[in-house]
Order: structure tokens, then sequence, then C-alpha cells
């Protein structure tokens, strides 16, 4: 087995933060939106590096280690935590799990309260997740250190769209004029927001496909094109990418029934044939089988001779793409400091 | 694989071999001369032949010696009528009326396509109840072929019915048991053939879910149909309002259901329908403010349509002096003035379509006190006549008079407007000389047509109904001008005897 010739670390960034208008001064990944094309990349380019790593890393890589990343996260989550758990762990970091259920959130402390204690306790990185959009700012406002939004009600979902991104640049090689069709339930996602503004900046033409219900209003000023029916929306595609459709918003406030919805909107052989040949499949995850996708297409791996999903590609680039947020974010911190000395 | 009966390959079930030629009939002229404003002289009536259930020619000395021949000597021509709203009560319902009594009694009354209303037991708001009410007075033989070898577990709804029986469009509910809560599955509905989705006759409180239904239905462009009163302000049921709110009302020591209701929810679902850009119908409307409110929303280019009936410009909240429980009706029958601007929007053309808003109820729910009685009125069978009582007082032309009851309806509902063309017909103001001979039937389309009588004077009898219910605040009052014959795809469907 051949491994990829380890590279050594690149020099960390050489551009500059652009003048934020955010109360936040310490570095941080709040949103995509703000981050100028360049900036993307670089977090693509590091991300791509340590995909391309060997398994574990050296000591010369384990750039956190002795220091501290708090995850605390205010929603329920599995794979995103595990995966910043994993990402921080690799790099040698000490790793503390947060959950809400844990916290003195419920004994009636205040976001802010949260933040000023735990900023009090010196930690290096913070990985945060609110179920309210907005509150990832709120709280980074208050804390000295860098902070990773890993999610914020219907806001951002930086990390994904990044890991999205670099999923699609591995395999179509550049996201420049492709056409990707996000569907499903794009008013409540975070994960489609981040996504649109990753995708134009890129050059990407993006496409929603959902029911007029699922369309927030005035989405189409973000550069989109809004269809409602998946033959339209599908045609001449090559990435589509499915939203999950929660439970409580399928029966009848938003959508009828999970039959109709599937029906209409959910991705089968039928409705993937609509789209390029060669066209990928995406899940941001977790999947509702039988909703919004077909286990059928799920399952047809890219790995497992010549699938079209990548659902899985996603995974292991999530890992990838939070190796190299961490890193960006504790070097900007480092060079912060340095120059505050 | 087995041959299809001989009857199916070229011909309905029951079409008769022979043709019909309609001789002399006012209104049919040629399809060349559509369009151009002229008398035509009583002795050059052109003859219109239907074969095969269409139009096959229109003109002058057609030689159509085996056609069975109908002299229309004072008879006039007009395109099988269009109901918009009328409640069938079956399944569920059927003491007061089924499908087959709501078909008798359309074609009777020259109607020859229906809409029906969810609000039957079952709701209708599973595709299956869609399916089956659409083919319910479908002939066997035209129903989708279904394997023999297994016996249908569900019998058909249907009983055997002599062929024709007009077309029967089926609305689905807007919301699960009407009860303006949560969507029902309108995609798949409107794949089953619902015609559009209504709670009708019950209000939508929500405009949440007002928003939502009008804004859903747009990836299939669907059509959603409101009913229009406030429902807190004039409730269905105990402690509602039972009649219009002023001084009868007052005087009879009934509760009121205010003007104001209709008018409130009115702006609010034309509101709703301009942020949506979703297809609204409103009906019926029945006060000036309401009707204003649509007629400003027109101008503001909002995609909405409305409609009214005939107890609403025929008549006023005098109907029910003396307790009369055939009067009472939702909305109710209102003051003369909101009867002149239920007139003037049908002149200005602000209200789109006059609808029957057939709704049979039984005797023994009407013969009780006035508050406790049923809401609802019968009238499919008074329909036609009501639109030429609109032309005959100069209200409107023949042609828009019609075009109420055919093509308006029509384009309300996209039905093919290549069955029910009436050309230009609904145009332009024609004088009212030239107009009555300006509507054209053309060849090709079919044959579902009204011969009528335009002078003919006759007296609302409610107890000679088809319809099994009789609840019609309309008995004794002398119409002009009704149905004598109604050809449905072909067939005279309906014949009238007596004269």
């Amino acid at each position: 087995m051949v491994k990829p010739q380890t590279k050594p670390p690149q020099a960390h960034p050489t551009w500059q933060e652009p003048p934020s208008h955010s109360p936040h001064t310490p570095p941080g990944l709040l949103g995509i939106e703000g981050m100028a094309a360049a900036q993307i990349t670089h977090y693509l380019d590091r991300a791509e590096y340590y995909l391309d790593q060997s398994l574990p890393l050296t000591s010369d890589q384990k750039i956190l280690a002795g220091h501290t990343v708090i995850n605390l996260f205010f929603e329920n989550s599995t794979r995103t935590r595990a995966s910043f758990e994993i990402a921080a762990k690799r790099l040698g970091a000490d790793v503390i799990n947060m959950a809400v259920e844990h916290s003195s959130i419920k004994k009636g402390e205040t976001l802010i309260d949260t933040a000023v204690t735990l900023n009090a306790m010196r930690p290096d990185l913070l990985v945060v997740r609110h179920h309210e959009s907005g509150a990832v700012a709120l709280l980074a406002s208050k804390v000295s250190c860098a902070v990773i939004n890993a999610g914020d009600g219907s806001h951002e979902h930086p990390t994904q769209a990044l890991l999205d991104a670099l999923t699609i640049r591995r395999h179509k090689k550049c996201l420049h004029g492709l056409n990707i069709a996000i569907c499903g339930d794009v008013r409540h996602s975070r994960v489609a927001r981040s996504n649109i503004h990753l995708l134009t900046k890129m050059g990407a033409h993006i496409r929603l496909i959902a029911p007029p219900t699922l369309i927030p209003r005035g989405i189409e000023q973000m550069g989109v094109t809004v269809y409602h029916d998946m033959q339209d929306g599908l045609g001449d595609c090559d990435i589509i990418m499915m939203l999950r459709l929660q439970n409580e918003r399928m029966n009848g406030a938003f959508v009828p029934s999970p039959r109709e919805y599937f029906h209409f909107y959910g991705l089968d052989r039928q409705k993937l044939s609509y789209a390029k040949q060669d066209a990928l499949v995406m899940h941001p995850g977790p999947m509702n089988r039988g909703v919004e996708i077909d286990s059928e297409i799920a399952d047809d791996t890219s790995s497992n001779q010549g699938g079209q999903s990548v659902i899985q590609n996603q995974v292991a680039a999530g890992v990838a793409t939070r190796l190299a947020c961490l890193e960006i974010l504790f070097h900007q911190t480092s060079d912060a400091r340095e120059r505050t000395k | 694989m087995t041959d299809k009966p001989a009857s199916m390959s070229h011909h309905p079930p029951g079409t008769p071999g022979r043709a019909l030629l309609l001789q002399n009939i006012r209104g049919g002229e040629d399809a060349n001369q559509r369009g151009k404003a002229h008398e035509i002289s009583p002795d050059n009536l052109p003859d219109i032949l239907i074969e095969n259930g269409k139009i096959a020619a229109m003109g002058k000395n057609i030689a159509a010696s085996d056609a069975k021949k109908i002299d229309g000597k004072n008879l006039w021509l007009a395109p099988g009528l269009i109901d918009l709203r009328t409640q069938a009560r079956e399944p569920g319902f059927e003491h007061e009326e089924t499908l087959a009594s709501l078909a008798a009694a359309a074609l009777a009354g020259g109607v020859t396509q229906l809409c029906c209303l969810p609000n039957t037991q079952p709701i209708i708001e599973d595709p299956s109840l869609v399916a089956m009410i659409r083919q319910a007075l479908v002939h066997p033989q035209e129903r989708p072929q279904v394997s023999t070898q297994i016996r249908p577990l569900v019998r058909p709804l249907v009983r055997p019915l002599a062929p024709p029986a007009p077309i029967i469009h089926p609305f689905a509910a807007m919301t699960k048991g009407l009860a303006g809560q949560e969507l029902t599955e309108m995609g798949l509905l409107h794949q089953a053939g619902a015609i559009g989705f209504t709670d009708a006759p019950y209000a939508v409180a929500s405009p949440l879910v007002l928003r939502r239904a009008l804004s859903y239905t747009r990836f299939f462009d669907g059509l959603v149909m409101t009913h229009p009163e406030e429902p807190t302000l004039a409730p269905i049921g105990i402690n509602g309002g039972v009649m219009n709110e002023g001084l009868i009302a007052t005087r009879l020591g009934l509760s009121g259901r205010p003007v104001l209701a209709e008018i409130i929810q009115v702006e609010r679902d034309l509101r709703l329908a301009e942020v949506t850009q979703g297809r609204l119908h409103i009906g019926p409307l029945t006060t000036a403010g309401s009707i204003e409110a649509v007629r400003q929303a027109k101008r503001r280019g909002v995609n909405v349509s409305c409609d009214t009936a005939p107890h609403y410009f025929l008549l006023t909240e005098n109907a029910v002096e003396g307790y009369r429980t055939f009067a009472k009706v939702a909305p109710p029958l209102r003051s003369e003035s909101d009867r002149q601007a239920v007139l003037a929007g049908l002149a200005d053309g602000t209200i789109d379509a006059v609808t029957s808003d057939h709704a049979p109820r039984a005797a023994d729910s009407k013969r009780l006190p006035f508050a406790q009685a049923a809401f609802g009125v019968v009238g499919i069978e008074i329909l036609f006549a009501s639109v030429l009582w609109l032309y005959h007082q100069n209200i409107v032309t023949l042609p828009k008079a019609l075009a109420l009851v055919t093509t308006q309806p029509a384009k309300i509902l996209r039905l093919p407007l290549g069955d029910f063309s009436l050309g230009d017909l609904s145009q332009g103001d024609l004088p009212q000389g030239a107009a009555k001979n300006n509507y054209g039937i053309q060849v090709g389309q079919v044959a579902d047509l009204v011969l009528f009588d335009l002078d003919q004077k006759w007296t609302v009898d409610p107890d000679k109904f088809r319809s099994k219910s009789k609840n019609s605040p309309m008995g004794g009052m002398i119409m002009t001008g009704r149905v004598e014959k109604t050809i449905k795809g072909g067939i005279i469907a309906f014949n009238r005897e007596e004269k």
C-alpha cells in the first residue's frame, strides 16, 4: 500500500483577517457570510492536506498538545461533536465536552454568564452549537479565545459547508461553474444557508428545490434560483444536496405527510435520472430514509463501484475540515497574542 | 389479451347510433360568422349536427337523413352549465342528497359539470375517495379497466345509472378533518383528480394555515377556495349568529351574523393571496364591502376570483320574516343595499361567476326553531333561470349572463376550454340586440349543450325539484326563461315534458 507522501506542515496563513464588523475581536469561524473566496480556498487546501495525511499524525503535527478545546453543545449532536472531538484529539488537544443537560444553563444561568465563566478557565478554542440563530456570535463576543460555530439555529453551519465544498472539489476538481441543487427544508436549514454563501462565492450555480412552504421569502436575492419541481430543478445538475426534513415539520404544518413529501420531493432512482449521469448525491445527515431519500440511493456509494452517493465521503471530509479549522484558528490566536504582547 | 367490447372502441356506451340534428336554433350560428354582430332572421337559422358525442357540423341545409331531428323553434342554445359549488351529501348524508339525485337535478337545471364540497362523511381528504367520487356516475364500461381476476374488495359507490350523467369534480379538504389545523395531502389529492381545496362550508380561522395552503399549492398551481366569514364573529353552531345582523334580527330576537365578518375575512384572504401568489377563489360574496375589497384587489393584480349565489341577488333578509328557516343560509341573506352591491359587482365583472351553492338539507333539520335549524338552500335547478333574470333585468347582456355559469367557471377551474368555448363571448359589452346572436359554439367540441326557452314564464315549485331535499326559499317566485333540453355528450339527458 502506497502511503501518500507526508508533506511538511505548511506555513500558516499569510492572508490578513479583513476588518470585522462583529464585536468579536479574537479570530473565529462564525459563518461563511463575510468570508472571502481566498479565505475559503485556504481552509479547503488545509483540509485537503489533512485528508491526505496518514494516521496517527506525527508529534510535530500535534500542534494543540497541552492546549484545551471545549465542545459546548446547547443542542443535541452526535456526528458533529464526535467529529470535532476526534479532530482536536488528533491534534493532541485536551478536549472537554459540555452538553447542555450537564451544564449550569439548566440551573438558570444565562448564555453570557456561561461564556464569562468558561472564559475564566482560559480555554484555547471553543466549539459551540446553539439552537438559536445568533447565539454563538453573542457568546463569542464575551470570550477571549477563538470560537468555532458548530451550528446556530437556522443561521449558519460553516464547517459543514466547508466539508461539503471539499467533498465536491475532491470529486469534481473545481467548484466554479457547477450546477448544484439543494433540495428540501431550506427554510429551517443552516446547512443550506452556509452552502449558499460558500458555493455562490466560489462561482457555482445554486438551485433550491422544495415545496413553496419550505422556501423562505427573499432567498432569491441570495443569488439562487428557486424550483418547486424536482424534474425541472434537477435537469443538468452536477451535485444534489438533500436536506433533512424534521418529523415535526411534516405533519400538516409545512408538508402534509411523509408519503406526500417522498412522492414529490424524495430522491429516488427516477428523480435522480433527471440530473447528469455523474451527478453526486450528498446529505449532511442524519438521513430520514424514505422521506427525503430512498435507501437505494443513499447506500449506492461511490466507493462501491461507481454509485453516486458520497455521503460517507462527507463524513471523512468532516474530520479533515475540522482539523484544518482548529489549526488555522489556533495559529491566528497565537499570532494575535504575540502581537498584543 | 382480450378484445375490448365493441361498444368501447368508438362510441361511449349508451350513445345512440342516431345522430342529432338541431334545427332553427338561436345562438348556434355558423362558426365562421362568429364575432360578427348581426341578427339572423328567423327563417335563416342554422342547423347543428351532433355525431359521436361531438358537434359535427353547423350551417344551413345539413344533409343528415338518418339523424333524429329536433325542431328548436323559439329555443336558444348555450353550452352546458358548470356549477362551481354544490354539496353532494354522499357519502354520509344520503337521506338529503345522493350523487345520483344531484345528477338528475343538475341535468334538469342545464348543468353538465359540477363541483362538490368535501363536507361528507367521511370527509373527502383521501386520494382514493376523490377517485371514487369522480367515477361514481361514470358508466362502468367507461372506467379504467381493472383486472377481472380479483374481485374488488370494496364495491364501488355507484348504482347502475343510465348514462349520461354530469361530470363531478370533487373539491378535497384543505385541512385534515376540515379542522383548520393541518394541511391535507394536497399534492396526492391533486393527482387523484381533486379540482381544488377548501374547508367550505367552514371558514379557515388561522391566517397562518391559509397562508401555508396558498403557498404549498403553488407547486402544482392548485386552487384554494375559501368561505368568506370570519369564524369568531360569525361562528357556525351554538351561540353563532343565525341571520344578517340588523333591524330585522333585532326585532325577531335572533342573533346576527355581521357584514363585518365577511369584509374582514375577505380582506384577510386577499392579502394572503397577494403575498403567497397562490390561486384563490372566494365565495359566495354577499356584501358591498367585501365586493369592493375584491374589486380593489383585482386592480392591484391579485390572483383572485369570486362568486355569488342566486339567493343573494334575488332575495334580501326580508325573506327570513316569519322565521322561515328555508331562508337560513351562511353567509346570511343581506340588506337591500348589499343586494344592489351584488348586482353592481355582477354588472362590472368584479364577481366572476354565479354558483348555485346547492346545500340540500333534510326537512327535519329545517322544521325547527330558527336558531336550531340547519344552514343552506338548494338551488341547482334555478341557477340558469337566475342568470337569465340578470339578463331580463338588464343587469348584464345575454352572453355575459351565460358566461357567469359557463366560460367563467371553466376559467376559474381551469377546465379545458375546448369543450366550452364561447369564443369571444365574454369579451366586451355588445349592444343588447346584437349580443343575442353573438355567442358561438364550435364544430369539434363535445356536445354538452342546453336548449332553453328565453322568454318562458314559470313558477318555482320546490316540490317538483329532482333534488332529494326541497329547502328552497324561492317557492312561488315567477321566473322567465328555463331549460328545455340538456344534451350531455351528444345524448339528450334531460327533456322537459310538461309545458
